[in-house]
């Protein structure tokens, strides 16, 4: 019985190796219409590309990029490496196979860039969300101004909360989460300093039913609106659906999971900055510049729910605030 | 500040958030329970659970029916138990590394099964709140332990009949012999293999349930790896616990009372920076266990392959 196994796995090994060996060779002998290469970008990411909220953001940015790029455009991407070394050895075989550009969209991620972006002198290294190019030619970063939208988040929440109890959950103290509620804070107080604003962080960005119980202990404190980050937060825009209170969301539009309590959501569009990225590289500058996606650059853009009619004069000064920003009169952060 | 914590309100909402953090722990760790006693170790205990909330959550995305969830949970944690047994007791795979193996598979396969399948993250109508009737309307009682859904119920109903299976049958014996001493047990007739194949498929379709209670009952949502380890904390929790029912329950309670209670801190706004309330469920469960006299031994024959000898 053994030997049969062990005979049936070696030739399955075998099978598997020639195909591998055969797809590699070429076979096409079609006459070559176009002589330009298409660009090709890799990203690698911590969490799957439709969580509603991180990963999800650069993943619909690459496809905004393809309808605009075409077929001159070719990306492949690597979700779930929350193993940094896994996201490690992804980086550094899409750098072998020749890709052009390559995200490592993840601010854990940062020693890996710069441990491998040096063996690979021509080929672009984007590393977000951080500020740090590590003083290597070929290294980009890019992070979110997330502080901005917080702000803007946090004015409109102060502006329709009644019972002047707000609820954050925040997945860990850090990046991007700890800058969105920062500013969320500031906004809240800027327009009522007595409106009692309680954070959590709930130590994981994967645990949704921990997030779930965050928002359920806010609305039992009287919180009766509620916001967060990163992806576990679907748990908590669940419970604030059950009770009928309202969610800010950022990272991606999360209008149409709760499209009775959500009421904006910051989304980013990391595509204002790819495209800079892009033409910085066909110009021959491969890296050593940091990108904010702000509201001032459209990097960042506040989608309000259109099936939501909010009380009088909220969304004007909503995007009064908005204007603010621009204008860079206001201090988020 | 501190002094809040000592409220009807907060302890309310402590009790009764622990009691549903509870619920998937129950579950998995008493399935993980019976597996081990009959002397076999799955480590796939997360795996099993991601399946198992995809298959409940998809077939109640496409039905409605709730019933129907459960059952598609149970049939694919009965499958995934099946091959584990198969790869562990037929094949006599080192049972780590096969537990691993199927914790990948388990994770990889609901992962892709979601994103062809459904591809967006949308919610659901799960098992809705049950008020029990008279024991719910006691004030204060009645708001903490009888208002929550089926599988809430369920999961603490379960540890009393574990525990009555286990100690009380005669099923119960031939597992505890089996994951002691299987020679003894195999030279007086017992089935080894058949009793361990039963316990492990008991595990997986536990382990499954707990899955489901998350997608389709605590949370009314499915998202890729949303279980977050809570199924290596179910194993961690069998440790805990002794290998007795009663003892699964207090880790799982202990555990789920503790990140209650953190939270609530945290929201109360105790000047505790959030990362030591984090850590506080992690470090009070091995101050315990460190602490604890009563130091269980485990089945003799964990991790054993069974192999008839002569």
């Amino acid at each position: 019985m053994k030997n049969i196994f062990k005979v049936l796995s070696i030739l399955l090994i075998a099978v598997l190796v020639l195909a591998g060996c055969n797809s590699e060779a070429p076979t096409t002998d079609e006459p070559v219409v176009d002589n330009v290469e298409p660009l090709r970008i890799a990203i690698v990411t911590p969490s799957t590309i439709n969580d509603l909220a991180f990963s999800q953001s650069i993943s619909d940015a690459m496809k905004v990029l393809k309808e605009d790029m075409g077929d001159n455009l070719e990306y492949a991407y690597s979700e779930n490496m929350f193993v940094i070394d896994d996201a490690a050895a992804a980086i550094r075989d899409y750098a072998q196979k020749g890709y052009d550009i390559i995200l490592a969209h993840g601010s854990q991620y940062g020693s890996s860039v710069q441990e491998i972006a040096p063996d690979f002198p021509d080929t672009v290294f984007a590393h977000g969300t951080t500020v740090d190019t590590f003083g290597l030619p070929n290294v980009y970063a890019y992070e979110a101004a997330s502080d901005q939208g917080g702000f803007v988040n946090g004015v409109t929440a102060a502006l329709l909360t009644k019972s002047k109890i707000i609820g954050v959950v925040g997945p860990i103290e850090t990046g991007d989460a700890k800058l969105y509620v920062d500013g969320f804070v500031k906004g809240v107080h800027s327009v009522d300093p007595e409106i009692d604003v309680r954070v959590t962080y709930i130590g994981s960005f994967s645990d949704v039913a921990l997030a779930a119980e965050a928002a359920t202990t806010h609305l039992s404190a009287g919180a009766d609106v509620l916001t967060g980050s990163a992806q576990m937060v679907v748990g908590a825009i669940g419970k604030a659906q059950e009770a009928g209170a309202w969610w800010f969301g950022t990272q991606a539009d999360q209008t149409d999971f709760a499209p009775d309590v959500v009421v904006a959501s910051q989304v980013y569009h990391w595509e204002i900055i790819l495209r800079e990225i892009i033409a910085k590289r066909d110009a021959g500058v491969l890296g050593g510049e940091s990108f904010a996606a702000s509201l001032e650059n459209g990097g960042q853009v506040i989608h309000f729910n259109p099936g939501l009619e909010l009380p009088e004069g909220v969304m004007d000064k909503a995007q009064s605030i908005i204007d603010e920003i621009v204008a860079g009169n206001i201090e988020t952060h | 500040m501190i002094t809040d914590l000592f409220t009807t309100t907060v302890l309310i909402g402590i009790i009764s958030s622990g009691i549903r953090l509870a619920t998937p722990y129950l579950f998995a760790g008493i399935g993980e329970m019976f597996s081990q006693r009959s002397g076999v170790l799955n480590l796939g205990v997360e795996g099993q659970m991601l399946l198992g909330a995809f298959s409940a959550y998809y077939v109640v995305l496409k039905t409605g029916n709730l019933f129907f969830g459960i059952l598609a949970a149970i049939g694919v944690g009965a499958l995934m138990g099946l091959a584990m047994g198969f790869v562990t007791i037929h094949l006599k795979a080192t049972q780590g590394i096969a537990g691993i193996g199927f914790y990948l598979f388990g994770m990889g396969m609901s992962n892709l099964l979601f994103q062809k399948l459904i591809g967006m993250v949308e919610n659901i109508n799960g098992f809705p709140s049950i008020k029990i009737p008279l024991l719910g309307d006691i004030p204060v009682i009645g708001e903490i332990f009888f208002q929550h859904n089926l599988l809430v119920y369920l999961a603490f109903l379960l540890v009393p009949v574990a525990w009555f299976v286990l100690n009380k049958t005669t099923i119960g014996l031939k597992i505890r012999a089996v994951g002691e001493n299987p020679e003894a047990a195999d030279s007086l007739g017992v089935s080894v293999v058949g009793v361990r194949y039963f316990t492990v498929i008991m595990g997986g379709i536990f382990s499954s349930i707990a899955g489901a209670s998350l997608s389709v009952a605590l949370l009314n949502v499915f998202q890729q790896n949303m279980t977050a380890g809570q199924g290596f904390i179910a194993v961690a929790l069998v440790y805990f616990g002794a290998w007795k029912p009663f003892g699964v329950l207090t880790g799982a309670l202990l555990f789920s009372l503790v990140n209650a209670l953190q939270l609530w801190i945290q929201v109360l706004g105790v000047p505790i920076p959030s990362e030591f309330a984090v850590m506080m469920p992690y470090i009070l469960t091995i101050l315990v266990l460190a602490l604890s006299l009563s130091k269980g031994k485990g089945p003799s024959a964990l991790t054993k392959a069974f192999e008839r000898e002569g």
